[in-house]
């Protein structure tokens, strides 16, 4: 007998008879409030959480609030903002240890999130999968429109969706494992900046 | 080997020290208070996740086939472990194939409860642990005491010492922001060279073969994304049905365990990347012994969020390695008899049953019904404390008479003497620090009899 | 309604007065109490170190005692509880069942049962109210801090109907005084260290008394004012809401 079959030999032998699982839609449909209150709501949460919130009205304004120290190295998605970025396009397909030297990464966030201000990044807009972790400083591109009230609604969102890599981030890489004070820019990202696509 | 009782009496020798740890751990109780009491329907939440839970543990077998069957259709290897030596085993197989004798890992209570590093040591391989308070207690050749915060027992002075003496930080520095900088670049560089990363697992999804692993600081991120070899570790509880169950997890795990609405980093694990070779090693180590224990099954709905510790008044204040466990605390006290009763017979009795801790339990385990079920059985199974066993008895008897009663109560008010607290005689733990109450004239009963028959 | 005072054994033998009050208040109140004069102890101490086994005697007596009355009442909210939870009897578990579900401690009695909306009782104090854990994350006297649901509190409400008393506030407001039980000498170090810092949010508030609906929170908290010399004491809620006739000093 293999430890496969073994393990689920004694699984089957000692677990409980079948219980169905709750039925969660009650919270998957629930009403959304308006758009404006969540989107309040998550600027709220985002400051909370040492996320820096900024209303832009279109992508060109973002160059507006950007500070690039000369020299640095800066990487986007974003092709309208690619004439900021050091290298021309997104080094997609880099290998993750070339990008130990990005200051600044600019990605689009396919939504974001009210109740805790995080936003969904897949692989797709990070090129490759270290970027949003290993850079200096991360901005994040959402639109106004796809803010969502909670994670019901958010995974409702990434049904159908096939990524092989996607992460929730919510603010900067932090810890407090020091006495409980809170430090940020533990491993990843310093600071991350959230740029509110408000057109 | 020191009970926990024993070990608690030596925490408790700094009294100071001891309501700084208390005090540092009910701030983050009153975080979550503060979280928690955000979200209305909470308790509702609550209830989702423990019946989730209830569902997963139901249907198991069907569920771990599932998610290898995803899982492998990812381009995931997925290994079976029964136990910790295999679990260990597979490891080191997969590092000596690729002849990597460096790792990178964050935290996995998992990989504690395996003894995994001290067993890569041995076996020649370097183990370096990236979660800040992990390669705090690392350094100061420690384990975790609180599995969410894993130094919350040093003071910012021992870890500049360990960092001064480690990581070459200056002495005498205490900052946390400038300790955490010198963490940070010294792991971005450990980061930057090791092939092979381990991590954790917080939830699977059985439907779609992915995992989802959360961390504050990105650390499982930067060692997985930038490794060669992903090995991630999972007890085989950690399953859930469908993605969309994962929203009621992570708007409870959180909140739970530290106050934040949701941790930093949410990955999710879905296809290794690229030219990159990624592992699951799905553990049952005593596992599926406890799923066939009726009342205390429930103990492997545990998400690891760590609430139960952080509200315990035991806990704060006697710490995590009064313990002697990977798991402390509550939730530990119920797990740990299950891997070996004899060892940790005396973990269910660390408690005054307060239940606080089934309060705070985001997947509603019934922890302290269950520390109290533990007792019966520990007891029944001859693992009790023998020098309570034979004050019991006496107890049981005079307290099964109500004549013996009586005649013990008019000696003195001595029908307490069986029970430890009420005879002041040097010996006795009670008069340490506390006095009995005045013995009155008169029983209840004997001024009942005069005053209303 | 025939109500049986359930009058655990350290509260017989070491606080006569809050069983008396008890016993009083029931009877202003209109109560027919009776006292069975062959009760013990409910079996708690062994059960929580892992002895339930050896509580079938008193089970039985128990059962023996209390089953012929409508209602059980008794001023330990941890005893009521254990019975709550925990009575069997090989000779009638019809019996065991009923008494589980027909006991009740004295402030949920006064509440839900008797529905007492005044008392005529003075005690121009300010107390501090300790909330044992097994009355109120047992028998849910009162909310608890850690759920997310409105607050109530059935002894502050009955303490409110007492003329002069001030409750004080206190930083934790349910966090456990450590006795436990034999928890109280098998982990001593953690117990007193409990003890002593519960005794202390209730002196640093200004509480004048400690009181609570459970006597084995207030006699482990009294053995550290003793010790510490603290001017504060400790009184059974009963003795309030019965209108205690100071003691001189």
């Amino acid at each position: 007998m293999t430890t496969r079959e073994k393990i689920l030999a004694d699984v089957r032998k000692s677990q409980p008879p079948l219980v169905a699982a709750p039925d969660i839609t009650l919270w998957e449909n629930r009403q959304q409030v308006d758009g404006l209150t969540v989107l309040e709501t998550f600027k709220a949460v985002a400051g909370n959480v040492g996320s820096k919130v900024i209303s832009v009205e279109s992508i060109a304004d973002i160059k507006t609030h950007l500070n690039i120290i000369p020299g640095s190295r800066v990487l986007t998605s974003i092709p309208q903002l690619f004439d900021v970025a050091t290298d021309a396009a997104l080094a997609a397909g880099a290998t993750p240890h070339e990008l130990e030297n990005v200051e600044l990464a600019i990605l689009q966030a396919e939504f974001g999130i009210a109740e805790n201000s995080a936003l969904w990044v897949t692989e797709k807009q990070m090129g490759t999968r270290v970027l949003p972790f290993i850079c200096q400083h991360l901005a994040l591109v959402v639109n106004a429109g796809d803010i969502v009230a909670d994670m019901h609604a958010a995974y409702k969102r990434t049904q159908g969706s096939d990524h092989s890599f996607a992460t929730f981030i919510a603010g900067p890489s932090k810890t407090a494992d020091i006495e409980q004070s809170l430090v940020l820019g533990a491993h990843g990202p310093r600071s991350l900046s959230i740029f509110v696509l408000t057109t | 080997m020191k009970d926990h009782a024993a070990l608690a009496e030596a925490f408790n020798k700094d009294e100071q020290r001891v309501d700084w740890h208390d005090e540092t751990l009910w701030w983050v109780r009153q975080k979550r208070d503060r979280a928690s009491h955000q979200i209305p329907d909470w308790e509702e939440l609550r209830e989702a996740a423990s019946q989730i839970k209830h569902n997963v543990l139901s249907d198991l077998g069907n569920y771990l086939e599932q998610f290898e069957k995803q899982a492998i259709g990812n381009g995931i290897t997925v290994h079976w472990a029964a136990d910790a030596k295999e679990h260990n085993d597979i490891v080191h197989s997969i590092l000596k194939r690729h002849g990597i004798t460096q790792m990178v890992k964050s935290k996995s209570m998992l990989t504690e409860e395996c003894h995994l590093n001290h067993f890569l040591e041995e076996q020649g391989i370097n183990v370096v642990d990236s979660d800040l308070g992990e390669l705090i207690v690392q350094l100061a050749k420690e384990p975790p005491s609180h599995i969410v915060l894993p130094c919350i027992h040093k003071k910012k002075e021992e870890i500049g010492d360990i960092f001064h003496e480690h990581l070459g930080s200056e002495k005498g520095e205490s900052d946390p922001q400038i300790l955490t900088e010198t963490a940070r670049v010294h792991l971005r560089n450990t980061f930057l060279t090791r092939r092979a990363a381990l991590t954790g697992v917080n939830f699977a999804v059985a439907e779609t073969g992915e995992f989802v692993v959360c961390t504050n600081e990105g650390n499982a991120d930067m060692g997985a994304h930038l490794s060669d070899v992903h090995i991630a570790s999972m007890g085989i509880e950690k399953l859930i049905p469908k993605r969309k169950h994962l929203s009621v997890f992570l708007r409870l795990l959180t909140r739970s365990a530290t106050g934040q609405p949701i941790t930093t980093y949410s990955s999710h694990f879905k296809r290794p990347r690229p030219g990159q070779e990624m592992h699951i090693i799905l553990v049952d180590n005593g596992r599926s012994v406890q799923l066939g224990r009726e009342d205390f099954r429930n103990s492997l709905k545990c998400i690891r969020c760590g609430a139960c510790m952080n509200t315990c008044p035991v806990y704060r204040r006697s710490g995590g390695h009064s313990y002697h466990t990977a798991v402390a605390g509550p939730i530990g006290s119920i797990l740990a008899p299950n891997l070996d009763m004899k060892q940790y017979a005396d973990l269910p009795f660390a408690s005054t049953l307060c239940g606080s801790c089934t309060n705070v339990c985001p997947v509603k385990i019934d922890i302290h019904d269950q520390l109290y079920k533990w007792r019966q059985v520990i007891v029944k199974e001859g693992y009790g404390d023998k020098k309570k066993a034979a004050a019991m008895q006496a107890m049981a008897y005079t307290l099964s008479s109500p004549k013996v009663y009586r005649i013990a109560g008019k000696a003195g008010r001595l029908v307490m003497k069986y029970a430890p607290f009420a005879v002041n005689n040097g010996l006795n733990p009670w008069y340490k620090q506390r006095d009995m109450p005045e013995p009155p004239k008169e029983s209840f009963g004997e001024w009942y009899a005069k005053n209303r028959s | 309604m025939r109500v049986g005072l359930f009058i655990p054994c350290y509260v017989d033998q070491f606080y006569p007065n809050a069983a008396i009050a008890t016993l009083e208040l029931l009877e202003k109140l209109g109560v027919e109490v009776s006292y069975p004069a062959r009760q013990t102890c409910c079996g708690q101490p062994m059960a929580n170190s892992g002895y339930e086994h050896l509580t079938e005697g008193c089970n039985e007596l128990f059962v023996d005692n209390f089953a012929e009355y409508d209602y059980i009442v008794s001023p330990s909210g941890s005893c009521a509880l254990h019975i709550k939870e925990h009575l069997h009897t090989h000779n009638d578990e019809q019996k065991a069942l009923g008494i589980r579900k027909k006991i009740y401690e004295l402030t949920e009695f006064l509440t839900d049962i008797l529905k007492v909306e005044k008392l005529d009782a003075a005690f121009p104090h300010r107390v501090g109210l300790h909330q044992s854990c097994h009355g109120q994350r047992g028998l849910k006297l009162a909310q608890m801090t850690e759920l997310t649901a409105a607050p109530f509190s059935k002894p502050v409400a009955l303490l409110n109907m007492v003329k002069g008393v001030e409750i004080v506030p206190l930083d934790r407001p349910d966090e456990c005084c450590g006795f436990g039980g034999t928890f109280c000498v098998a982990e001593e170090a953690v117990s007193a260290k409990m003890g002593k810092d519960r005794v202390a949010d209730h002196i640093q508030n200004g509480a004048e008394y400690i009181t609570a609906a459970d006597l084995s929170c207030l006699m482990h908290m009294e053995g550290i004012l003793r010790r510490l010399k603290s001017r504060v004491k400790v009184i059974h809620i009963a003795e309030i809401l019965n209108g205690v006739k100071e003691t001189v000093a």
